[in-house]
């Protein structure tokens, strides 16, 4: 069914980023593969280092962050330590990236059309002709009605969940391989958050783009991902089918993630959450870091446990929920 | 899909809204008034002038220092008498006029080019660039800027050309600094980082994403430093070390006149002080108002 050799290998991966504090490590002992038009979900919470995974798979990770150990191929490329002018000419072309706030990810002064063009541009040695017509189509592409007139406009003059289709649009000009989409709908009202997942999901499958999906919302990843990486602390804690996952998951954290959506509960019943807060990933130990918060802590867990793989599944601890036969 | 359309012009463009906000103020109209009557006169002079100033033929010692409304020989009337040379003090306003507003624009024009470019490009690259950079900018901002120009036109000698070079040094910093603090806040916005994502090259960021971003703040430093230009200019001539007596400015038609102004000859001084006066402040009240309309945390 997919091609055997997948289109990213991540091994591995470790991104610091010196603090005044210390050498904090959002990203660590990060692996994953991704199949030509897979959907993967990252899930995590604010600060587990989803976006910052996105961005190190971009090569946009500026000092005093760098990406200390750790590769990441790309369709058979290398792109830890690639020349800058190598990583650009992948960025936009063949790995796209959606952003959160499509209030924020449009240049105010420029018009839509001036920052479609120049996206195909900078890529393709084409006419601005030609680049306008491929804007127009990719308007039309994402369900913009009368793209021709509404590319002379300017962002203000666009909502935001026309703004997010015009970043998608943009986004999917040069038909990239992968998209990464680093919650693209957390910004936006819940009937559109529906509409452009319905609308990535069907293009990435028209397309055969594999696509990233980083997210805190598990509601979100259920009706879209494949695959699920459940991250906690810059890294991964769980991964394996969404549906199993979702269903079934293994990792206290992922349990507790579940639970704390309002709609496990009934109503009058108390909301379940997480006890305690996400650790600084500054002072954490060398064990587990769900520990402190977990409630089948034992004192194994002050060593960091390995991700145990078994039957496409991974866990990242000592004491299962549903023991993986 | 056409109410979608049809619902979207009805936004107020940018430009628009600009003009309208700055009409707000009937200073700032006046002020704006007075500068398109300063720039046509400047531009015109040489139509307007009723003797060219730079014709020395032209000039009878005779009628030296005549007060205003006095007759030529020839029947013209010097409206606002005339210098030690027996020149025309109205020509000689329009031309210094002239001369001063191009010395001042023209400087102004490529100190913000020149400033910035460096403080975008700073703010772009950080690290140890934007250290060295803004450090300079530091040391040049803690001189005055009227003991550098000196030093420089000592070195340089006289000319438009030297004393624009010298403008440009004393205030490419002030630019360097306005562009680089409104550049690191719109560097830290997410469309730069969008625009990375989309594989544009570091020149494109700068300069199509960066630079018409950072370029509110600009535009109100440059017509404040274009006044400034004016008036270093003036106070440069005025000391003998700006532009040559062939080609005189405001600054030195009044440091000709400033030895006889306590003996009733006023006019050689006070008429070209007027006028330098009067086109700054046109100048400041323009700027005035753009800093209110474009700066977003004073709009009302």
């Amino acid at each position: 069914m997919r091609s055997p050799s997948p289109l990213l290998t991540v091994a591995g991966l470790r991104t610091e980023f010196a603090t005044r504090e210390g050498v904090l490590p959002a990203v660590a002992d990060l692996s994953f593969n991704l199949a030509r038009g897979e959907v993967l979900g990252l899930v995590g919470e604010s600060g587990s280092g989803k976006s910052v995974t996105g961005f190190s798979i971009l090569g946009l990770i500026d000092p005093p962050g760098r990406i200390a150990a750790g590769s990441i191929v790309f369709d058979g490329m290398e792109l830890v330590g690639a020349a800058p002018e190598a990583l650009r000419r992948l960025r936009g072309k063949r790995i796209a990236m959606i952003f959160q706030d499509p209030m924020m990810t449009l240049n105010p002064v420029l018009s839509i059309e001036t920052q479609m063009v120049e996206t195909v541009l900078a890529h393709e040695d084409t006419t601005h002709e030609a680049a306008r017509q491929r804007a127009v189509e990719a308007l039309g592409r994402v369900g913009i009605a009368a793209a021709a007139e509404r590319l002379a406009q300017y962002p203000h003059q666009f909502s935001g969940g026309m703004r997010q289709r015009v970043a998608i649009a943009i986004a999917l000009l040069h038909k990239p391989d992968l998209i990464i989409a680093d919650e693209p709908t957390t910004a936006l009202d819940v009937t559109v958050q529906g509409q452009i997942l319905y609308e990535m999901q069907k293009l990435v499958r028209e397309s055969g783009t594999a696509l990233i999906w980083i997210t805190h919302d598990l509601a979100v990843v259920a009706g879209l991902a494949e695959r699920i990486a459940v991250m906690y602390a810059g890294r991964i804690v769980e991964t394996g089918d969404a549906s199993e996952i979702l269903d079934a998951p293994c990792h206290p954290y992922t349990r507790g993630l579940l639970d704390s959506v309002p709609a496990a509960t009934h109503p009058g019943e108390r909301l379940r959450q997480i006890r305690g807060t996400t650790p600084s990933v500054l002072r954490l130990g060398p064990g587990c870091a769900f520990r402190e918060r977990c409630d089948r802590a034992v004192g194994e867990c002050a060593v960091m446990p390995p991700l145990v793989e078994h039957d496409g599944r991974a866990v990242r601890c000592v004491r299962p929920l549903e023991l993986v036969q | 899909m056409s109410a979608i359309v049809a619902a979207a012009p009805a936004v107020e463009t940018p430009w628009q809204r600009f003009r309208r906000q700055f009409a707000e103020s009937r200073l700032a109209l006046l002020g704006l008034a007075l500068l398109v009557v300063v720039i046509a006169i400047a531009l015109f002079a040489p139509w307007i002038a009723p003797q060219n100033p730079y014709d020395l033929a032209k000039l009878d010692l005779l009628d030296a220092r005549l007060p205003p409304g006095a007759q030529a020989a020839d029947g013209m009337t010097y409206w606002l008498g005339t210098d030690g040379q027996g020149r025309d003090m109205l020509s000689a306003i329009l031309y210094g006029l002239r001369v001063s507003l191009y010395v001042g624009v023209a400087s102004g024009v490529i100190a913000l080019t020149l400033g910035a470019v460096i403080g975008v490009l700073a703010a772009y690259l950080g690290g140890r660039f934007e250290q060295i950079i803004m450090r300079i900018v530091d040391i040049q901002l803690g001189f005055p800027a009227i003991l550098v120009a000196l030093i420089l036109l000592a070195v340089l000698g006289k000319g438009v050309d030297k004393i624009i070079i010298a403008l440009v040094t004393v205030q490419w910093a002030y630019y360097a600094r306005t562009a680089r603090s409104a550049a690191v806040v719109e560097r830290s916005k997410e469309y730069i980082e969008a625009a990375r994502a989309l594989g544009l090259s570091a020149w494109r960021i700068v300069l199509r994403h960066l630079l018409p971003n950072a370029l509110p703040p600009l535009i109100v430093v440059g017509t404040v430093q274009v006044a400034h230009a004016i008036a270093l200019e003036a106070t440069l001539s005025f000391l003998g070390l700006g532009l040559p007596p062939t080609e005189p400015s405001l600054g030195l038609l009044i440091a000709n006149g400033y030895e006889v102004l306590m003996s009733g000859k006023y006019w050689i001084s006070v008429y070209p002080g007027v006028a330098l006066l009067v086109t700054i402040l046109a100048i400041n009240l323009v700027g005035d108002q753009l800093r209110d309309v474009l700066n977003p945390r004073l709009s009302r």
